[in-house]
């Protein structure tokens, strides 16, 4: 299972990275293999959201999964490529497979996040 | 609640399944490679589906055809002797109690019914058969099912029978003898490729599995066990029902569009029903559509009419790996089941506009 030493976590196995002013939103690694074959995204609006609202959609062939946003802000660009490759998600999770980039309106709720290390411990103990 | 495992379980995990609960059975969602890969191999080589859940219910005796014949909507009197074919058990109500396989065999009819239904089907059977001259055995547990379909399976086989597996004409069967295991060969499946259904017991469950498996490695070709999710959308595709999405005891065969699988000329438990929704307006109808905007359509989403009237529901959905489409199958109001009909979809809080299509979707290859 990769993990990306940079990012942040929540509990629901979202990932954030900060990319200069931005921050850069995806599902983690463990979260893709989990729910299993993406065959679509429904992407976020481009509007403000507030921190736990769900705001996306990840569908696997069998099931349908809300992404909550972990940090309250505006979705200021989201991943076109996904519309059409939406299994970018299981094959590259951290990369290419990103969903979102949002522009944080209270950056501080990136400290209630996990850091990669905790997140790591955290499914470890899930398996 | 405590579920059932196949003999296969053990197999299944070392060979990295998703095991889920399906009707009251754990079994394989998917393997490693997932379920849309499992789809193609399908249609374009081998895969092995281990469908034991499904229950065997051997109904024999003097009376036993003209008693069976009542019961269900196909005429079984014209069946020879080893073959088979699709039909559905009905309530007076014309509602379908289960969709069956039934087999023409020397020991008797071989009804092949869904796990779902095991008890149900069983229950009814043996009601009806009170003080009439019929044996009603349920055989499933000591009888192992699998199918293995695709555009290869039938060459495998013959690998293994001398060519005999090819000469079984479509809903026939055949007794062979595959890795000394005795087992009846059934030219039947549900995926809408050529293929086979074989039965036999139930202690020699993987000697059979991995002996196909084994062999395919030997002519070269390449068998891939399929799970559940893989399984529902391979009989998708073609435009087979499923009992609990196109099926149920609400519904009749009429708004399921299966009238072909109801011999009306004999009488059956839910005929005078039938006959009667054929003089008149369906409360509903099954429709096949396409979303024309992009998501997912799932089981038990709303359906709409342009102006926002709700007119239905989604009785399957999912993306169809083969034909590549977000598609389904809905219950609408008869008026809208017209190809070309536009629809709407309630998805979560979005509508996503749809339009009702030709079925099928896969025309089955052997046909």
């Amino acid at each position: 299972m990769k993990i990306d030493k940079s990012a942040k976590y929540c509990k629901t196995h979202e990932w954030v990275r900060v990319e200069g002013d931005l921050l850069v939103y995806g599902i983690s690694d463990y979260a893709q293999d989990k729910i299993g074959e993406v065959v679509f995204v429904e992407l976020p609006e481009e509007e403000e959201f507030a921190k736990g609202e769900s705001f996306s959609v990840v569908e696997s062939v069998k099931s349908a999964n809300d992404l909550y946003i972990p940090v309250s802000g505006t979705v200021v660009e989201v991943n076109e490529a996904l519309e059409d490759d939406p299994d970018l998600v299981n094959s590259d999770a951290f990369g290419e497979g990103w969903i979102c980039k949002i522009k944080a309106s209270n950056p501080s709720e990136l400290d209630e996040l996990l850091s990669a290390e905790d997140y790591e411990k955290m499914i470890s103990e899930l398996d | 609640m405590s579920f059932k495992r196949t003999n296969l379980y053990d197999w299944h995990l070392k060979n990295g399944a998703t095991i889920v609960p399906f009707a009251g059975w754990e079994l394989p969602i998917q393997y490693k490679t997932g379920p849309i890969v499992e789809h193609k191999a399908v249609r374009t080589d081998a895969g092995l589906f281990d469908i034991d859940h499904m229950g065997q219910i051997i109904v024999s005796g003097d009376e036993a055809t003209a008693f069976l014949n009542g019961l269900v909507t196909a005429d079984l009197t014209k069946l020879d002797m080893g073959n088979s074919t699709y039909s559905l058990m009905c309530l007076p109500s014309g509602g379908v109690i289960d969709d069956l396989f039934i087999y023409r065999l020397a020991k008797g009819w071989m009804v092949v019914v869904n796990a779902s239904n095991l008890e149900k089907d069983y229950a009814w059977l043996k009601k009806h058969g009170e003080g009439k001259n019929v044996s009603i055995e349920d055989q499933s547990e000591e009888t192992y099912m699998i199918a293995f379909q695709g555009p290869k399976a039938i060459g495998v086989l013959d690998s293994l029978t001398d060519g005999r597996t090819g000469k079984i004409a479509r809903f026939s069967s055949a007794e062979e003898t595959l890795f000394s295991v005795d087992l009846l060969i059934g030219r039947t499946g549900y995926t809408g490729e050529d293929g086979v259904e074989l039965f036999y017991p139930a202690s020699q469950a993987e000697k059979v599995w991995q002996g196909i498996i084994d062999q395919g490695k030997t002519v070269g070709v390449d068998v891939l066990p399929i799970g559940l999710a893989a399984r529902d959308s391979l009989r998708f595709e073609p435009g087979f029902p499923l009992y609990g999405h196109e099926l149920n005891e609400e519904k009749t065969p009429l708004e399921g569009r299966l009238k072909w699988a109801c011999a009306l000329d004999t009488d059956f438990i839910g005929k005078d029903a039938i006959l009667k929704q054929l003089e008149e307006e369906l409360p509903s109808k099954i429709v096949t559509f396409e979303l024309t905007d992009k998501g997912v359509p799932r089981e038990e989403y709303r359906v709409l009419n342009p102006d926002g009237e709700d007119i239905g529901y989604v009785a399957t959905g999912l993306y169809a790996p083969w034909v590549d489409k977000y598609c389904g199958n809905a219950y609408v109001k008869p008026e809208y089941a017209k190809i070309g009909t536009e629809i709407l979809i309630q998805i979560r809080k979005k509508t996503k506009k749809a339009v009702v299509i030709k079925r099928p979707l896969y025309k089955p290859s052997y046909r």
